[in-house]
């Protein structure tokens, strides 16, 4: 067969002196690639008789599977729910720059917008393999309109939607199409949301439930249709109360379909979610935890004012303010830092922390026998961080397309 | 023969290492001169080869002109199976080092043709002139590879049925579940063995040690068929203590004193000979100076 003749001769690179994750756990192994893919090294010896046509050193460190940022709304300036000419070169741009963050892949996020955005900017965000020049875009997450009133939180008022009666036909004129699109974030409670999440679910596009005043019962109806991830938990949602969890409550749902899970994204920024309660939801349901930035466009902006299309932010290390308040003005915690943060607060493992990045986003996409693993034949984008998880260098495909200036020759 | 008996696990794997390792450094080996080397598998040889592993990483031991024969593998086990001969060899040691995988070589135990893959694995070791050093081990029913009690002592590489006691002493690797474990085998023949110009035996724990004392203080006998080498003009059996619980007291004493004149192998580190200014000479030839000064078979 013509691909696997072309991989064949590809030439056999092993990483050694390095720790990888794999199947749960460190593991003192090396990283076989092969045209992009990681390699069976066994195989290769035994069937192949062939072996490494170079070995590269990795200094002690560890190999985790590339990370995957499924909320993201911009960053360096750029804001993927602006309707410009040149959506392409803002993805671009946010797509290479967050490579030093550890980030393989992800999925550019427009919160609530008028019609006109979407009809303009969706077909010019195509989904797009990674590489030298940026992480891969899996598709775009569409965060709203179909969302809470009362629970829009920075989300445009005038721009919110409920869904008319024939809700798919409605979904689809809203959108303008579904094409590049992955994930749909939509309050469940709103008339006719069930039939828009099986239709949805049934296009292999992923439901989420947020910005919603959603009860459990309704939460978990909206399961048994198909959704299957929670936006940023306990943000734009009822608090918990023990006698209605609301949706904080399917972490621990009996009636959910058998075999489901129901992942949870959670902003571990330090800031938009305090520690204790990122260790109640970690510890309820570990396996769910996805770990999202929900960036705005003053990720990594550094220290300063900024003018962001409309708005005047104030950058302070990670939070960012509207400018001359205390108010907070989004996210602007890097991939990496969140997932320190989070080994911090909640005291997991080192191999848990890096899941939550890469191994559960890739699961809740059903990714997960490609992306997110360094499983024999999976896409060999990885990420080669130090003991305190600093990201040293970042690969996608089993070439470098990142690496920190310290490790430069 | 001779018997090297050491302490513990530990320092009988270390020695046999270290003979491995002066073995092949004595021969030279080169481009047109390869060290053949027949292999064991199991729990005895682990300690060993995590110590050939160690020499090669140190920059003392390459396998670049070493050629290997494993002495078995089950039948009809997949060979990315956990338990396979080829992953345990894989894992336990030709991963570690740089031996050529076209040198390295085990049989296949899902070959269509089972004699055929058989008959080429002797053509092999016979094309690559015989085999310089056949390490082995023994099993609790005395048997070398998998000639199991009853195999001739002349018998060639082939099919065997493993007997009782093997599937026994295997199931630990199957999650303890008889039915998982294989019944058959392709192993090198008692005869095939025989024919290496040198063989090794290592032997440790008490419970081989029945098995011991029937191989070298019972007679010739093809119910406890490592008793064949004591026909062979060339064997070491390396043990540990427990390993000779079941022999006579005067032939642990008789080997026990004339082990001193074996020099026990130490890597020059250890030795002070660096202050007798020798420590520029390559460690294995102050020992095989000494060794082939005694001969003890």
């Amino acid at each position: 067969m013509r691909g696997g003749q072309v991989a064949a001769r590809a030439p056999v690179i092993q990483f050694t002196n390095c720790r990888i994750l794999r199947g749960g756990a460190l593991l003192r192994e090396d990283l076989w690639v092969r045209g992009g893919r990681i390699l069976d090294p066994e195989k290769l010896f035994f069937e192949e008789r062939r072996v490494a046509d170079e070995q590269r050193d990795c200094g002690g460190c560890i190999l985790a599977p590339g990370f995957i940022d499924v909320q993201i709304n911009g960053g360096f300036g750029v804001d993927f729910s602006q309707a410009s000419e040149d959506v392409g070169s803002g993805v671009a741009l946010v797509a290479r720059r967050i490579l030093s963050h550890g980030v393989t892949s992800f999925c550019p996020t427009l919160v609530t917008s008028p019609l006109e955005v979407y009809h303009k900017v969706l077909p010019q965000i195509p989904v797009k393999s990674g590489g030298p020049h940026g992480a891969g875009v899996l598709g775009v997450h569409l965060e709203g309109p179909f969302i809470s009133r009362e629970k829009r939180g920075a989300h445009p008022e005038a721009h919110l939607r409920s869904f008319e009666a024939d809700a798919f036909q409605d979904v689809l004129a809203t959108y303008g199409g579904l094409d590049n699109v992955r994930i749909v974030t939509l309050a469940p409670e709103l008339g006719h949301s069930h039939e828009v999440i099986r239709e949805l679910t049934a296009l292999g596009i992923c439901v989420s439930l947020g910005h919603s005043v959603a009860d459990l019962g309704t939460a978990e109806e909206a399961v048994q249709s198909g959704a299957t991830f929670i936006t940023h938990l306990f943000n734009a949602m009822l608090p918990f109360h023990h006698r209605d969890p609301g949706i904080v409550g399917l972490l621990t749902s009996d009636r959910l379909p058998a075999g489901r899970r129901i992942f949870y994204g959670m902003i571990a920024d330090g800031i938009h979610t305090n520690p204790a309660a990122l260790r109640i939801a970690h510890r309820a349901h570990p396996k769910g935890l996805v770990l999202v930035t929900d960036a705005v466009p003053a990720l990594g902006l550094g220290n300063g004012r900024h003018t962001l299309g409309q708005q005047e932010v104030e950058v302070e290390g990670l939070t960012a303010y509207v400018a001359g308040t205390n108010t907070l003005s989004g996210s602007i915690a890097p991939m990496d830092a969140c997932v320190r943060h989070f080994l911090q607060a909640t005291g997991c493992s080192v191999e848990s922390a890096l899941e939550a990045a890469s191994l559960h986003p890739a699961q809740l996409l059903g990714l997960e026998k490609c992306k997110g693993t360094l499983d024999f034949g999976a896409d060999a984008d990885f990420v080669v961080l130090d003991d305190s998880l600093h990201v040293r260098a970042t690969y996608i495909s089993g070439e470098l397309v990142w690496q920190a200036e310290e490790a430069r020759p | 023969m001779r018997l090297v008996i050491l302490d513990n696990y530990d320092l009988a794997s270390e020695w046999a290492a270290k003979y491995i390792c002066n073995r092949i450094i004595q021969f030279r080996p080169g481009q047109d001169r390869y060290f053949t080397l027949g292999l064991p598998t199991g729990s005895t040889p682990l300690g060993c080869y995590k110590k050939l592993i160690e020499y090669h990483k140190n920059g003392d031991l390459s396998f670049k002109y070493v050629k290997t024969f494993n002495m078995d593998e089950y039948v009809g086990l997949p060979r990315n199976h956990p338990e396979s001969y080829h992953s345990y060899m894989w894992n336990n040691f030709f991963k570690h080092i740089d031996i050529d995988p076209n040198n390295a070589h085990i049989l296949d135990g899902n070959a269509t043709d089972l004699q055929a893959e058989c008959d080429a694995f002797e053509k092999k070791i016979k094309e690559a002139g015989g085999i310089d050093l056949f390490v082995g081990g023994i099993g609790p029913d005395g048997h070398i590879a998998f000639n199991e009690p009853g195999s001739s002592l002349v018998s060639r590489t082939r099919l065997k049925t493993l007997a009782m006691d093997t599937i026994l002493a295997n199931a630990k690797y199957f999650d303890g579940d008889l039915s998982k474990v294989p019944t058959m085998a392709l192993t090198v023949g008692v005869g095939t063995v025989m024919d290496a110009r040198e063989v090794m035996i290592l032997i440790t724990g008490a419970h081989k040690a029945f098995a011991l004392y029937k191989a070298i203080e019972e007679g010739v006998n093809h119910m406890w068929t490592v008793s064949a080498f004591q026909q062979h003009p060339r064997t070491i059996f390396v043990c540990d203590e427990d390993a000779t619980l079941e022999l006579r007291v005067k032939t642990v004493k008789y080997f026990k004193a004339i082990l001193p004149l074996l020099l026990i192998l130490f890597s020059l580190k250890d030795l002070e000979l660096r202050n007798l200014g020798l420590h520029s000479l390559p460690f294995s030839f102050l020992t095989i100076y000494v060794l082939n000064s005694f001969c003890l078979c």
